[in-house]
């Protein structure tokens, strides 16, 4: 089944609107307009493609701190992101208690994520659990970084989805880097998918670059998942050409050649080629999205500039329910 | 009214729960077909079902993970962790997860969680089968840390703790679950979580206690009023997150005298806090230093018989601490 060429498109646009996003999240940070910075350049077409194969408002998604393309590929605004990186009041996900990118939604059936890593992927095993108690044929959409895999709470995790059998896809953004330590150094096996066969579950690598490949493997995934057939792993191979965060120096871990080498391998680059090639992106068009994306960020960043930050008598809310 | 033990008590409760609302499930190790370590869930698979009732891998965190999951997505899971001593292999399940999610989102999401977990000596478990953890859980704001003294208030914390909207742990003090009998209504009744309750008025002096050291506690105080004519007052705290001052400082304002006795540890303990409030809360009314009684600061509770005993905390030595307190 070949993809409708208006999804293609609209695969683009969100990959286009999340670099323009992340870009302009460097610059604030440079500006020191904003304190933090975790970045999902590289990631686009892993996270954008995966999120397309889930039924919006339906299905649920675990995703981590950088999928900040999967975030705008599932319906959170450019808006709704600054007012998280700026810590203000109404940022949907916390209300400014959380750091930048710490996402969550109840109603667009986003888990909150809480910054240690893998302890997520537990409550995306619960909320599948939940699903199929509720025989209500909803998937559970479970991101992390290859790091998160080594966690305890990561295999637990998973042989507890593979043992129930849960409608769960485990979306693993392998970017080679756990912060500043190598894939050689967290892994014996040359690939996380390899993982998913001594747990008892389909496990699949794919290459990064290309958000409709992506889509299809995670597609077929999310299928086995709904009809009952059990949880997947999808392995995506991506490359991180920025530190892991504004707080981190990637010189001191990995050459400099190796980083621009990676912008041979950048999925926005490379979608933007594969559309034009198809005849679907026009250099008019493209130029639409570009503008499009500006003065959606430009717009968001001054209504959440303009803000308020959270009331000081508000730090004792929200302790109970 | 029939009586019962704390085991059934606890059993009980689950029953009526899981009768009363379907959300409600029970996740653990060996709860199914075995009935759970201590068999506070016999029978309950068979009744209910194995998707309702759900035997676990041995993976601790993860359980208690799965179960916030589920809760998130609007379900009721109590989760049996077999021993006190293995809530370490959960603790950033139920602390930096459950206790802080609906804190950090704003109060978007909530976590209607019951984590289950028989702790305390006096079964002969040894360093790991013996641990009282409370304190380690009563510095985390967005959790609720409740012990019952009693089948009476097993049954009906239990109730409350599954229908409370936030994360409660719920600790089953385990040398009670044969040892304590009492009356237990067959009726559908809750105990609020959250306020403490005089189980003993007296006039001499106020002990505070919770779980098995509360029944102790409480003989202790008949053997007082019998041969000493000294009249202590208990206080069951039955929830020690968040906790109830009032009651301790309405108590201490007439007693003038306090001790607090728990089987954690010294140093740390649950006691410190307590005395702390006093301190601070009811120092005009003290008429002698505030005292705790505890196990002393040692690893853990140690198995062999002769050691256990230098260890443990006993009626006895509970009676002597309430007399030297009456006399000072």
């Amino acid at each position: 089944m070949s993809l409708h060429e208006q999804t293609k498109l609209e695969m683009f646009r969100v990959m286009l609107l999340a670099r323009r996003l992340d870009e302009r999240a460097w610059t604030l940070h440079s500006e020191k307009k904003i304190s933090f910075h975790v970045s999902c350049i590289g990631h686009e077409a892993a996270q954008v493609g995966a999120a397309f194969a889930l039924q919006r408002g339906h299905d649920w998604a675990a995703p981590y701190y950088r999928d900040l393309a999967l975030m705008l590929s599932l319906g959170y605004r450019p808006l709704d992101v600054f007012l998280g990186w700026l810590g203000k009041g109404s940022d949907p996900a916390s209300g400014g208690r959380q750091m930048p990118n710490h996402w969550s939604s109840r109603a667009l059936h986003i888990l909150p994520y809480s910054a240690i890593t893998a302890a997520s992927i537990p409550h995306a095993v619960g909320a599948a659990l939940a699903a199929k108690m509720n025989d209500e044929e909803s998937v559970v959409l479970a991101a992390c970084g290859e790091g998160a895999t080594s966690q305890g709470d990561w295999y637990e995790a998973v042989n507890l989805a593979a043992v129930q059998q849960l409608p769960i896809v485990f979306l693993i953004e392998n970017n080679g880097y756990a912060i500043s330590t190598p894939l050689k150094r967290q892994l014996r096996v040359s690939q996380v998918a390899a993982k998913a066969s001594g747990l008892g579950l389909p496990g699949q690598t794919i290459n990064g670059k290309d958000p409709f490949a992506v889509l299809e493997m995670v597609n077929q995934a999310v299928e086995l998942a709904r009809s009952g057939s059990g949880p997947s792993l999808v392995e995506v191979n991506v490359y991180r050409p920025t530190p892991h965060s504004s707080d981190d120096d990637d010189r001191l871990y990995r050459a400099r050649e190796d980083v621009l080498d990676c912008k041979q391998r950048d999925p926005l680059r490379h979608t933007r080629l594969l559309l034009e090639n198809e005849g679907l992106l026009t250099a008019d068009k493209l130029q639409r999205f570009e503008d499009e994306a500006r003065s959606l960020i430009e717009d968001a960043l001054q209504e959440a500039l303009q803000a308020p930050y959270p009331k000081p008598a508000e730090v004792g809310e929200h302790v109970y329910a | 009214m029939p009586e019962m033990n704390l085991i059934e008590a606890i059993r009980q409760a689950l029953d009526e729960e899981m009768a009363r609302d379907e959300a409600v499930f029970l996740a653990g190790n060996d709860i199914g077909d075995l009935g759970g370590l201590f068999r506070t869930t016999r029978g309950l698979q068979a009744k209910y079902s194995r998707g309702r009732v759900i035997d676990a891998p041995l993976s601790t965190s993860a359980l208690v993970g799965l179960c916030i999951g589920a809760a998130l997505r609007g379900k009721r899971p109590v989760c049996e962790i077999q021993l006190a001593d293995q809530l370490p292999l959960a603790f950033n399940q139920i602390v930096n997860e459950a206790a802080r999610i609906h804190y950090r989102t704003n109060g978007d999401w909530n976590v209607p969680l019951v984590v289950r977990a028989p702790y305390g000596g006096g079964t002969g478990g040894g360093l790991y089968e013996s641990q009282s953890p409370e304190a380690y859980f009563t510095q985390v704001p967005g959790l609720k840390v409740v012990i019952p003294s009693n089948p009476y208030e097993a049954k009906g914390l239990l109730k409350a703790a599954v229908r409370d909207p936030n994360p409660v742990l719920f600790l089953e003090p385990k040398y009670g679950y044969r040892n304590m009998r009492g009356e237990v209504p067959d009726t559908d009744y809750t105990v609020p979580i959250g306020p403490a309750v005089v189980s003993r008025p007296g006039r001499d002096l106020t002990a505070i206690a919770y779980g098995a050291m509360h029944a102790l506690a409480l003989q202790a105080a008949d053997k007082l009023a019998e041969e000493a004519e000294i009249d202590v007052e208990v206080i069951d705290l039955r929830t020690l997150y968040p906790l109830d001052k009032d009651t301790l400082l309405t108590s201490v304002h007439n007693t003038s005298k306090a001790i607090i006795i728990h089987e954690a540890p010294l140093t740390g303990g649950f006691g410190a806090e307590i005395a702390a409030i006093l301190a601070a809360e009811a120092f005009a009314s003290l008429d002698a230093p505030v005292r705790r009684l505890t196990t002393p600061d040692l690893p853990a509770i140690p198995f062999s018989p002769t050691l256990y005993a230098a260890h443990m905390l006993t009626m006895e030595k509970i009676t002597a601490a309430m007399q030297e307190l009456a006399n000072y």
